[in-house]
Order: structure tokens, then C-alpha cells, then sequence
């Protein structure tokens, strides 16, 4: 590599709030989060093989799920200190990445959903010429 | 004539035109993950009956599957870490571990659909698999589109290094980003899949 190209590089590091200097300490942070998905994927399987109810079971697994996604995202990603825009972006995504996750959910809280063998007979309209 | 922020910052943003491409390409994903997501909540409370992940599916495959992408993901984000460092030599060595990490993931799921083809479980056969197929067919084939950029960034695409060192770099941050997103995409999918 020439001597402008690693100018050009520390300047990028520089400016893009990656000094070369900082990068070691990323490293020991990514492999500190490595070792946490690790540990909280094998957490993951050990709790499956509890007599956990149903409802407790899926909130016990999306909750630790959560948790490793956030630090992929958050580190991995880069999210802990993105720009401004990016957040606004993905602002969005979450509200209606939350709102099509509700949808489903509300079919069946709000009674929308009703089972087959549940189903009224069907009303009989009078008709127009009685 | 060159496009402007290819790889210099805006300065009112402070992003290239790459950085936010990928991101709102990712927010697009996100919804058609989460449709498919809602779609498999809808299908699953609306069925009388419905196996739990771990009686049908196999479990040490997935667990095994899970930790050779996050292990991926750790090699992902130390190849950018090398190109930052002015290490070439070690990009390589990381992003060709990524690329063969995630050649592990498929033959994986090779053996995991050819069991379940064998036993004449198809997506036709149930909503179960319907909904295992649909969802784990369309993560693998993010992977597949992945390691393909990947592939070309160890191999032709390093190529720019010697040109714009800053540019490849920060391409290879968004190919990175996908990356995770894939991961993060599975992180999920595993326990709701496989385990409930």
C-alpha cells in the first residue's frame, strides 16, 4: 500500500470516529459480545428443556433472543454510535416492524378471530317482498 | 462523470450514499421478514394444534447452525477491523473464514431439508413446515447473497484496495452490515422455529 492510500485511511478512520487506536479496544469488546451470544445461545437450548409453560417458555426464549440481537446489532452493526439519520430510518422500521406484529396479535385479543365450530348461523335477512 | 459521496461523507448527513443504502435496504428487509414473522403468529394461534419445534426438528443441527453464524459474524466484523488497521493479509484470512463459515451453515441445511425430504416431510404437508420451509428457505438464501458479496470482496472486489483503500473499506462495512443482519435474522428464527 502506498503512503497516500494509508493517509487516506487514518484520515477516513480519523473522520469516521474509528481511530486505528480505538480499534483494538472494538476488537476486545467484539469478542467479549461473542462469547455473551455464546453463552446465551447455549442458555437458549438449556431452557427449552424445562417444564415451561407454553406462554412462559416463548417469552423466556424472545426475551433472550432480544437481548442477542441487540448486541449484534448494537456492536456488530455499529448502532451504539451511528448518525442521526440512520436512527430516523430505522425509527420508522421499528413502528411499523411493531405494527405488523401487533396485527395478528389484536385478531385474536379483540375477538376478530372466530373459530369455526364457534361460528352464529349465519342471520337470515328478511327478504325485500315479505 | 464521478458521483458525489461514493465514499466521502456529506457533511450534513455524515454518511455516504453506501452507508444509507444498505440501511434502508435492511429496513425493506426487515419488513418482509416481519411479514412472513406475522404471518407465522397468525398461522400458528389460528391452528387447533401445533408441534412444538424441538419433537419435529433437530435441535443439536440448529444449536450447531447457530454458532457457526454468530462464529461468521465475529469473523465479518474483524476482517473490517483489519482493513481499518491497514491489514490486508489478515482481511483475507477473516473474510475467507467467513465466506467458508457460512458454506458450513448450507451443508448443514443441506443434511437438515434432505432428512426431512427423506421422511416425506414436504412444505405441502403441513402449516408446520410450510412455515419452517418458507422462512428458513428465505434466510438461506440471504446467505447464499451474502457470501456471494463476500466471496467477491476476498476475491476480484479486493482489487480497489490498491486504488481507494478508504472506499473498499466502507464497502466492506455495509457487505458487513447484511451479514449481521442475517445473523440477527436467525438469532430469531431459531428459538421460534426450533424450540417452541
Amino acid at each position: 500500500m502506498t503512503t497516500d492510500h494509508a493517509a487516506v485511511t487514518s484520515d477516513h478512520a480519523a473522520h469516521s470516529g474509528h481511530d486505528p487506536a480505538d480499534i483494538d479496544k472494538h476488537v476486545r469488546v467484539y469478542i467479549t459480545v461473542f462469547v455473551a451470544l455464546m453463552a446465551l445461545t447455549i442458555i437458549t437450548v438449556a431452557v427449552s428443556y424445562l417444564d415451561l409453560s407454553t406462554p412462559m417458555a416463548i417469552a423466556v426464549a424472545l426475551f433472550i433472543a432480544t437481548i442477542k440481537g441487540s448486541l449484534v446489532a448494537c456492536y456488530f452493526m455499529h448502532l451504539i454510535s451511528e448518525k442521526k439519520l440512520i436512527y430516523a430510518v430505522l425509527a420508522i422500521t421499528v413502528f411499523k416492524f411493531v405494527a405488523l406484529m401487533l396485527l395478528p396479535v389484536l385478531t385474536h385479543s379483540n375477538g376478530y378471530w372466530v373459530p369455526e365450530e364457534h361460528t352464529p348461523p349465519a342471520a337470515t335477512a328478511p327478504s325485500p317482498h315479505q | 462523470m464521478e458521483i458525489p459521496y461514493a465514499f466521502q461523507e456529506r457533511r450534513d448527513t455524515g454518511l455516504t450514499n453506501g452507508k444509507i443504502g444498505i440501511w434502508l435496504f435492511l429496513a425493506s428487509e426487515v419488513m418482509l421478514f416481519g411479514a412472513l414473522f406475522a404471518s407465522y403468529i397468525l398461522i400458528r394461534m389460528g391452528a387447533p394444534s401445533w408441534p412444538r419445534g424441538d419433537t419435529v426438528l433437530d435441535v443439536p443441527m440448529a444449536t450447531f447452525n447457530t454458532i457457526v453464524l454468530i462464529g461468521s459474524s465475529v469473523t465479518m466484523v474483524m476482517a473490517w477491523a483489519s482493513l481499518m488497521r491497514r491489514q490486508f493479509g489478515k482481511f483475507r484470512m477473516y473474510m475467507g473464514a467467513t465466506v467458508l463459515l457460512g458454506g458450513v451453515f448450507l451443508v448443514v441445511k443441506y443434511f437438515e431439508y434432505t432428512h426431512h425430504l427423506h421422511l416425506g416431510e414436504y412444505p405441502r404437508t403441513n402449516n408446520f413446515f410450510a412455515v419452517y420451509y418458507t422462512l428458513t428457505g428465505l434466510h438461506m438464501l440471504h446467505v447464499i447473497g451474502g457470501m456471494a458479496v463476500n466471496a467477491y470482496f476476498w476475491g476480484p472486489g479486493a482489487k480497489l484496495y490498491k486504488t481507494n483503500p478508504v472506499w473498499f473499506t466502507q464497502r466492506v462495512e455495509h457487505s458487513g452490515l447484511f451479514w449481521h443482519f442475517v445473523d440477527l435474522v436467525w438469532i430469531f428464527l431459531f428459538p421460534t422455529l426450533y424450540l417452541l
